[in-house]
């Protein structure tokens, strides 16, 4: 029997609410299969099972509660395995601090109708002062998002989002390279073969870089890891996450699973799928969590090169700017080429600029083989 | 009539108490290693041989646990004798004559003998002088019932503790953070004689409580200013007696902010952080807004390194920090 | 197909895209990617759906023709005779 709770979607999540169960009990489940939806300040999330069986009884009822993250949701039983009777204490257990308990006890106050707003999210005396002069707001949940929610909403997740970079800038050392890629070849191998296509089979160029990241990261696994309490730790498979901006401000930076292994047109089918469901609020939990790099192209805006901030705890962030033309110099001669320029912010504990410059050439390398992405 | 200060060094007013003390009783005598003619090791007693003579600032050989002995005979012949150990890391060489003589006397005697016994010892880290020197074990000795556990953070109680603990019929161990014999400040002239009970609050807020002791004052001190400026107010509270405590100064002052964060040198199990922390959840669980948090030394031997043992260390920005997280969130 | 007809074809193309894009703000001559913030992404699935309204072929080199509203109704007006 394994536990299936509350997940971390990421190092600054600490409660996500259960919006619905899309499993009963009793259901088989194989891993990978979604299980529940859960919201968090980053949006809606399908969760899914992590291993094959049948699902245990449901502990938790989708509700207005933020449920902290480790906490029992339900079981996934091996068949055939007597199911245990759980209970889920941390879900309906309230955390309050013991002088907010006593004067929400001295005043009648509902604990269960307040909002905590102290450390982990616990109740406190400024709380139940609130609830008392009725400045509390309740929290609801509806399917359509009104304005103020959207509006807490974006500043939930403004506040991740400053979570994450505060802690990144304060704690990773970050160093720079960058270099430019002529993309020529790259890009009249791509002309040349989207013209023999219809519109719905063209590739965008920037699959061509995306799967070159992968290939070189195959070559320089330590940019493909997490820092975890002081030491690297490597990922096996590449996911890349890829930095998608939200209509209307926020960026999220879910995973392209595998981009290894992927051709270019799957490549850019997955992209497709992920900006879509990144924009539209239908991302799975996993995609929150794998990645151990990510890539984030600013060139539609006409920018060239692109200082990033790694998304802690990966270790090396990698920009991407417009494709323009620049002079070119080669074979002492000055001629009109397409260039790309291609950044790397990477975590200076994790690895040095050696390592760094190794993952640029190589990068440079695969992109003037086009044919071989 | 405004008092008249002078500018002093915290081993200048210990010197001052020494001085004070040999001048006013004649039982009183000061012995142990390097006092006499060598002035002391922290230069706490240079001077006194030649004002006192050898008979009353005596010279003793490497030995803790005999000339802390002799120093308990002594109180127990009618003497009161000032034993100084260098620093508490030396002291566990006499801790059998403390904890097994000095502190029970009185009450395997039947109430027969007290022994007016004061022990002096150097506490801490902060001056680079690695695993062998630096320790604060203090909270060690507040363990042992039948002894009472002083610590002068301050000029005042440099000065004045002495003579508080010479009062005391029963033993008393005076700890004297060796970061801080340098430390020069402001001292009225007529300074003198000081209540050795009691904790003193130095910083008034409505936030947070900070409880410490010894050099950790200054830092608690200096992290409620810069707190201060980010609209979060400290009580700073030192707590002079690390045994017997005074309860009631943390626990009023829990019962005003709801938040109580602890700052102790010594190492965090078993610490004297821990004790009072639990005597916070005893008797003052409905007053707390947010768990009862503690700062202390990293659980390593000191390091020499300056910038480890800055690492083992408390230290404000920890301070400002934990505070910060425990109020906001 | 008239002017008027091909245009409401692109806003509803544009819509899905970009639900709040606001089309009385948006000028004939104004580049339509800057104004409403669509990425590379964004502006192919729209062609993709112009595509599939209208059965009208959009080579790649074309792309960077069409920039303003004026552009793309002119285009498709074209090609659609």
């Amino acid at each position: 029997m394994a536990d299936f709770i509350m997940p971390s979607l990421g190092a600054d999540m600490q409660e996500g609410i259960l919006v619905a169960w899309r499993v009963q009990p009793g259901d088989r489940v194989h891993h990978g299969d979604i299980m529940a939806e859960i919201e968090t300040q980053k949006g809606l999330f399908e969760i899914e099972a992590f291993a094959d069986g049948v699902v245990g009884p449901l502990l938790v009822q989708p509700g207005p509660d933020k449920i902290p993250v480790g906490s029992l949701l339900t079981t996934i039983n091996a068949p055939g395995e007597a199911v245990v009777e759980k209970t889920a204490p941390s879900a309906t257990r309230i955390k309050i601090s013991p002088a907010a308990r006593k004067l929400a006890r001295e005043n009648q106050v509902d604990i269960t109708s307040l909002r905590g707003s102290g450390p982990d999210g616990s109740v406190c005396l400024a709380d139940v002062e609130q609830a008392l002069t009725g400045t509390q707001v309740q929290r609801t949940v509806s399917s359509g998002k009104s304005k103020k929610e959207m509006k807490d909403f974006k500043t939930g997740m403004r506040q991740a989002i400053a979570a994450a970079m505060s802690l990144s800038n304060r704690e990773i050392p970050h160093y720079y390279l960058s270099t430019d890629i002529d993309m020529s070849r790259a890009l009249s191998w791509l002309e040349e073969r989207n013209r023999q296509r219809s519109i719905r089979e063209r590739l965008l160029p920037v699959v061509m870089p995306l799967k070159a990241v992968a290939l070189a990261l195959k070559d320089v696994p330590e940019l493909n890891a997490h820092w975890v309490d002081g030491r690297l730790d490597l990922k096996k498979e590449v996911h890349i996450g890829f930095a998608v901006a939200l209509r209307g401000g926020g960026l999220m930076t879910p995973a392209l699973h595998n981009v290894d292994c992927l051709d270019l047109d799957q490549l850019m089918a997955a992209v497709g799928d992920l900006i879509s469901r990144t924009r539209s609020g239908k991302l799975r939990g996993s995609e929150m969590t794998d990645a151990g790099v990510t890539v984030t192209s600013l060139g539609d805006l006409g920018v060239r090169t692109v200082f990033g901030v790694i998304y802690p705890p990966q270790v090396a962030l990698i920009g991407l700017g417009k494709i323009s033309e620049q002079p070119w110099a080669e074979n002492g001669e000055i001629l009109a080429r397409p260039v790309l320029t291609a950044t790397l912010a990477a975590d200076h504990r994790a690895g040095d600029g050696h390592l760094g410059a190794q993952f640029l050439d190589r990068l440079n390398r695969l992109l003037q083989e086009p044919e071989k992405l | 009539m405004a008092e008249q200060m002078r500018t002093i060094t915290y081993r200048d007013a210990v010197r001052e108490g020494l001085r004070e003390a040999l001048q006013k009783d004649e039982r009183v005598f000061l012995m142990g290693e390097d006092v006499g003619r060598y002035g002391g090791c922290f230069a706490a007693s240079k001077g006194l041989l030649e004002e006192f003579g050898p008979e009353r600032v005596r010279d003793t050989p490497l030995s803790e646990s005999t000339f802390t002995g002799a120093g308990i005979g002594a109180a127990l012949g009618g003497m009161r004798p000032i034993v100084e150990i260098m620093t508490v890391n030396f002291s566990l060489l006499a801790l059998d004559q403390i904890m097994n003589n000095a502190a029970t006397y009185l009450h395997m005697s039947g109430g027969l003998f007290n022994v007016p016994l004061v022990i002096r010892m150097a506490t801490g880290g902060g001056k680079q002088l690695a695993a062998q020197h630096s320790h604060s074990l203090e909270g060690w000795y507040a363990h042992i019932p039948g002894i009472k556990v002083l610590c002068a953070a301050t000029l005042e109680d440099a000065r004045g503790m002495l003579w508080g603990a010479l009062l005391d019929p029963d033993p008393v161990l005076l700890f004297e953070p060796s970061v801080l014999y340098a430390m020069e400040g402001e001292l009225a002239v007529d300074a003198g004689a000081v209540d050795i009970a009691g904790a003193r609050l130095h910083h008034e807020g409505r936030d947070l409580t900070l409880i410490t002791y010894g050099s950790c004052l200054y830092k608690c001190l200096d992290a409620a200013e810069q707190l201060e400026v980010s609209g979060i107010s400290c009580d700073v509270i030192d707590l002079r007696s690390l045994r017997p405590l005074d309860e009631e100064s943390f626990f009023t002052s829990v019962a005003k902010t709801h938040r109580a964060l602890i700052v102790d040198e010594g190492w965090r199990s078993g610490s004297l952080a821990a004790e009072i922390s639990a005597r916070i959840m005893e008797n003052a669980f409905y007053e707390l807004d947010a768990p009862v948090e503690r700062i202390c030394s990293v659980e390593v031997p000191m390091p020499y390194a300056k910038h480890m043992e800055e690492a083992a260390l408390p230290q404000v920005k920890t301070i400002v920090e934990t505070a910060r997280r425990m109020i906001h969130g | 197909m008239d002017a008027a007809a091909i245009r409401g074809i692109i806003e509803k193309g544009l819509l899905q895209i970009a639900p709040e894009a606001e089309f009385d703000d948006l000028q004939p001559t104004e580049n339509i990617r800057e104004e409403l913030d669509i990425d590379s992404f964004d502006f192919l699935n729209f062609l993709i759906g112009l595509n599939e309204e209208l059965g009208v072929d959009i080579p790649e080199s074309d792309y960077e023709k069409l920039i303003t509203m004026n552009d793309l109704t002119a285009y498709l007006e074209e090609k659609l005779q």
